[in-house]
Parts: structure tokens; C-alpha cells; sequence
């Protein structure tokens, strides 16, 4: 049972708003003492496990190519994009972000759109604006603001999965690679397909709804 | 055959161009600590199997010592006049995608070349090479510009960088010590004998559950893997490895959609747009609780078929 004290680490250290990596080491340590192994042993451990997943960090190859072409104005170009779906209502208008969001995320694309990037500066003011001329009352732009942040991190979360190269596929790759199934990371990108599709109807019903309350 | 090796040398040169830019980055106020950051990662990918374990324990440590109190700074974004846009059109979206569309056909296609076990990395890699050549011929740049591009963009994600490899590590720490057996033991008491609907159960709202404590669904999926995942629904009750492990992982993502800790998704939005900090959170909850729902389902219904 005191094994779960590294579990208590990682909650009370979040709770006080520590530095996230210096939680993950501490609450490391704490487990492995509890655990009756050695500093060393647990050391060694969190090396080897941390050498042995640097696949996840590789994805940080593609921005130079894509910080390039944020220079040449791809996120103009992108903003440009969606400008062009004028005279669409708020639940419409956040639609067509979360599809976007999804379709994008399922090519790998997660960084081309995000909370600074995209949310803030475009989709935020755009939803809000729409909102504003369907008579919502300030309280209401409100929530149309979070809704637009949580509408971009339902749209990668369900959408990025499908993407065969993201974090999370080749972390279930690795995981259930130790117990000695070997799966192809194209046969788990297609059992995210069922829950995007569910996450567009859900989200997207909701979204529409807003139109609803106007 | 390309593999592995291969591809960690492509991300160790291009955090060593990070570290390097950075380190001669004036605009950052904290360019040593920050270019040191870049730098230690760069050589966990060079040299990351010939330090041996400790070695490697000992680089997490000055990671976690840099990341963790302040010397990873951030500087200057570079910025986009947006020029190019008019002048390009929508061509300027081909570049971009390259590396989605080299990755898939190398994965599809499975050339002899490639390692067959990291056909995905390795033509994601290669896809990466693609357009960053095509980027150069087309755009002219100096041959630095991609990678001043890159660093600002890197800059942005700072210490957090290493914080899904950490929580990965220490997943495996947690696997060590037995934790997940403890809430795997824990879990299997909640399941009575040869229940499927309960295991399910249980599966899917451990994922959910402890990505909440976490923050991040990517060290609960190691931990309910081993408690119920493995032993339970596929050892025990004879379930597809293959889809429990993937709806499983969603069902996590749920409770990232959730939970304060899950900061980066969760908090920052709230910052940046002027919202009570749990707006976004309140925002996402009903389409969380449907979607985990819905997966839970999924795992019932479709993950014994034989």
C-alpha cells in the first residue's frame, strides 16, 4: 500500500503547483524508496525508461520545416481559410474549427493550429462575434469562449490518434510491445476512428445547440 | 536497413541546432540554461545507449534541474509577415504536407530498406528530410532560417518538452514497485469473478480516473496496461490486445479533458482568453462524460468478438 505514496506526491504537487518535472522525479524517488529499492536502483530505472521512450520527443524534428512556413505565412494563409466561411452562426462556425481540427490532427498536423496559435487570436474573436450579432448576453460570449478552447482540444484529442507517427500511438506501441504483442501502429490509428466520429456527433451536436439558445 | 539509429541522429542534430542557436540567442534572458536543455537532449539521442543507466538517470536529473527551476527560458518568436501568404496561396499547405503523406506511404507501402519494426518513425523521418529540401529549393532560405524558425516554435514548448518521456519513465518506475498491481489488485477486487461488464468497467474508468490524478493520459495507460489491461481483459478473457489498448488510451484522453492538471490544455486556454480558470474545463465536461461513455462501449462491444 505504500507504493501508492508516489501517487499522493504527483496529486499534492500538481495541487501545489509545482514544477511538473521536478513532481514526476520526486514522486519517482518516493515510490521507489517506498518500494524498499536503492536510490541508485531507481535512478537506473527512470534512465532506462526514459532512454528507452525517446521516441515520443522525436516529433519536435518537423518544427523547423514548419516553423518555416509559419515565416512564409501558412498561418495567414490558414486564417485566410477560415475568414472565407463567412456569415456562419457560432455553433456553425465552431463546427467547421473542430472539423478542421480533427481532419488536420488526423494528417499529423497538430501544431498548425492551438490555444495561442489559433484560439486566441481568430476562432475566440470570430465565435464571440458571432455570437454577439445572434443577441447572446455577455455570460454567454463567456462560455462561447471556453467553448471555443475546449472545442480545439476535443478536436486534437479524438483526431490525433489517427495519425499513425503521434506520442500516444507509439507509447501503446512500446507498452504493449514489453508484454509481447507486437501491433502495427496502423491497427490501433483505425480503432480511433469509432470514438472520433463519436466525439464529432457529441461535440458537434452540442455545438449546434448553441445556435438553439439564442 | 534504415532504423532506428537513424532516426535519433536526425533528432539529435536538430536539438543540437537548437542548443546551438539558442545558445547565441541574445533576445533569450535565459540562453545558457535553455541552450543546455536542448543540448542534454541532443545528447540523450546521440549517445542515450552507450551512457548506460545511471548515466542516463543522471541526465534526467540535469533536465529535471534545468527544467525545473526556471533556466529554461524562451526567446524571441520568429515572426511572420504574412507576406508569402498572398503570394504563394494555398500552395504554401503542399510543404506541410509532405510529412503526413511520406509517413503513410512508407508505412503502407513497408519498403525493404526500412527497418519493418519502425517503418512508421523512419518515413516519418524521412518525410520531415523531404520537406525541409523541398522547403530550401523552393523558399531560398539561409540555412539557418528553418531552424531560428523551429527554435522559436521550440521555445514555446520549453521544459515541457521531456514532460510526456518523464511521466513515461516514471510509469515504468510506478511498473517497478508494483503499483500497478496494487491498483491493478485493487481494481481485479472491484471486478467480480469473469464479470466482462464489470472488467470493462473498471478498465475504462481507471484510465479516466487516474489520467484526472496525473495530469496526462500517457502514464495512466502504463499503469491500468498492467493492473487490468493485459492480465484481465486480454490474458484473462481472451480480448483484442490491439483495440483495448487504443480505446483504452482515449478513454484517458476523457479524463485529460477533465482535470486542472492536465495544465497546457486546460489552464493556459483559460489564462489567454480572460476565463475563470475551470471554464474550459466546465465547457468540456458534458461531451467527456458522453465520449467515455461511448468508449467504454466500444471496449464491451467490440473487444471480444473471438
Amino acid at each position: 500500500m505504500l507504493v501508492r505514496s508516489g501517487i499522493a506526491v504527483v496529486a499534492l504537487g500538481f495541487l501545489l503547483r509545482f514544477n511538473p518535472l521536478l513532481v514526476v522525479a520526486a514522486a519517482a524517488l518516493v515510490t521507489g524508496l517506498a518500494a524498499g529499492l536503492e536510490p541508485v536502483a531507481v535512478l537506473a530505472a527512470f534512465g532506462r525508461a526514459f532512454n528507452d521512450t525517446r521516441y515520443v520527443t522525436i516529433i519536435y524534428i518537423v518544427l523547423p520545416v514548419v516553423g518555416l512556413l509559419e515565416r512564409q505565412g501558412l498561418q495567414a494563409r490558414a486564417r485566410g481559410l477560415v475568414a472565407g466561411m463567412r456569415g456562419a452562426t457560432v455553433g456553425r462556425l465552431l463546427l467547421g474549427y473542430m472539423l478542421f481540427r480533427q481532419v488536420t490532427a488526423a494528417l499529423g498536423l497538430t501544431s498548425i493550429a492551438g490555444h495561442p496559435q489559433t484560439v486566441r487570436p481568430l476562432v475566440a474573436p470570430m465565435a464571440v462575434a458571432a455570437a454577439e450579432r445572434q443577441g447572446f448576453d455577455p455570460p454567454a460570449c463567456e462560455r462561447v469562449k471556453a467553448m471555443a478552447a475546449g472545442t480545439d482540444n476535443i478536436g486534437l484529442f479524438f483526431g490525433e490518434d489517427i495519425f499513425i507517427a503521434i506520442g500516444s500511438i507509439l507509447l501503446i506501441k512500446g507498452t504493449m510491445a514489453q508484454y509481447g504483442y507486437d501491433i502495427t501502429p496502423i491497427h490501433l490509428s483505425l480503432w480511433a476512428i469509432p470514438t472520433a466520429v463519436a466525439a464529432l456527433l457529441v461535440h458537434g451536436a452540442r455545438l449546434l445547440w448553441l445556435d438553439r439558445r439564442a | 536497413m534504415i532504423g532506428l539509429d537513424f532516426v535519433y541522429a536526425v533528432a539529435g542534430a536538430t536539438f543540437a541546432a537548437f542548443a546551438w542557436l539558442s545558445l547565441t540567442d541574445r533576445s533569450n534572458p535565459r540562453r545558457f540554461g535553455t541552450g543546455a536543455f536542448y543540448g542534454l537532449i541532443a545528447v540523450s539521442f546521440f549517445a542515450g545507449d552507450r551512457l548506460g543507466d545511471v548515466g542516463n538517470g543522471v541526465l534526467v536529473l540535469a533536465l529535471v534541474a534545468l527544467g525545473g527551476t526556471g533556466a529554461v527560458g524562451r526567446g524571441a518568436a520568429v515572426s511572420s509577415d504574412g507576406a508569402g501568404a498572398e503570394w504563394y496561396g494555398n500552395r504554401l499547405f503542399l510543404p506541410a504536407l509532405i510529412v503526413p503523406v511520406v509517413a503513410l506511404a512508407g508505412t503502407l507501402l513497408k519498403p525493404d530498406w526500412i527497418d519493418p519494426k519502425q517503418v512508421t518513425l523512419v518515413s516519418l523521418t524521412i518525410g520531415v528530410l523531404v520537406a525541409l529540401a523541398v522547403c530550401y529549393v523552393w523558399f531560398r532560405p539561409t540555412v539557418r532560417a528553418p531552424f531560428d524558425a523551429g527554435r522559436g516554435l521550440m521555445d514555446g514548448v520549453g521544459w515541457a518538452a521531456v514532460l510526456p518521456q518523464m511521466l513515461a519513465a516514471l510509469g515504468a518506475v510506478f511498473a517497478l514497485a508494483g503499483v500497478g498491481d496494487v491498483v491493478g489488485g485493487l481494481a481485479a477486487r472491484a471486478i467480480p469473478d469473469g464479470n466482462l461488464f464489470v472488467a470493462v468497467l473498471v478498465y475504462g474508468l481507471g484510465m479516466a480516473g487516474f489520467t484526472i490524478v496525473m495530469g496526462n493520459a500517457f502514464a495512466a495507460f502504463p499503469v491500468m496496461t498492467a493492473g487490468v489491461g493485459v492480465p484481465v481483459l486480454v490474458r484473462g478473457m481472451g480480448g483484442d490486445p490491439a483495440l483495448i489498448a487504443a480505446v483504452g488510451m482515449l478513454a484517458g484522453f476523457c479524463g485529460t479533458l477533465l482535470t486542472p492538471m492536465a495544465a497546457n490544455f486546460n489552464l493556459v486556454p483559460a489564462v489567454l482568453l480572460d476565463l475563470d480558470r475551470s471554464a474550459v474545463i466546465r465547457a468540456q465536461a458534458p461531451t467527456a462524460v458522453v465520449l467515455l461513455v461511448v468508449n467504454i462501449l466500444l471496449i464491451y462491444f467490440l473487444g471480444f468478438r473471438t
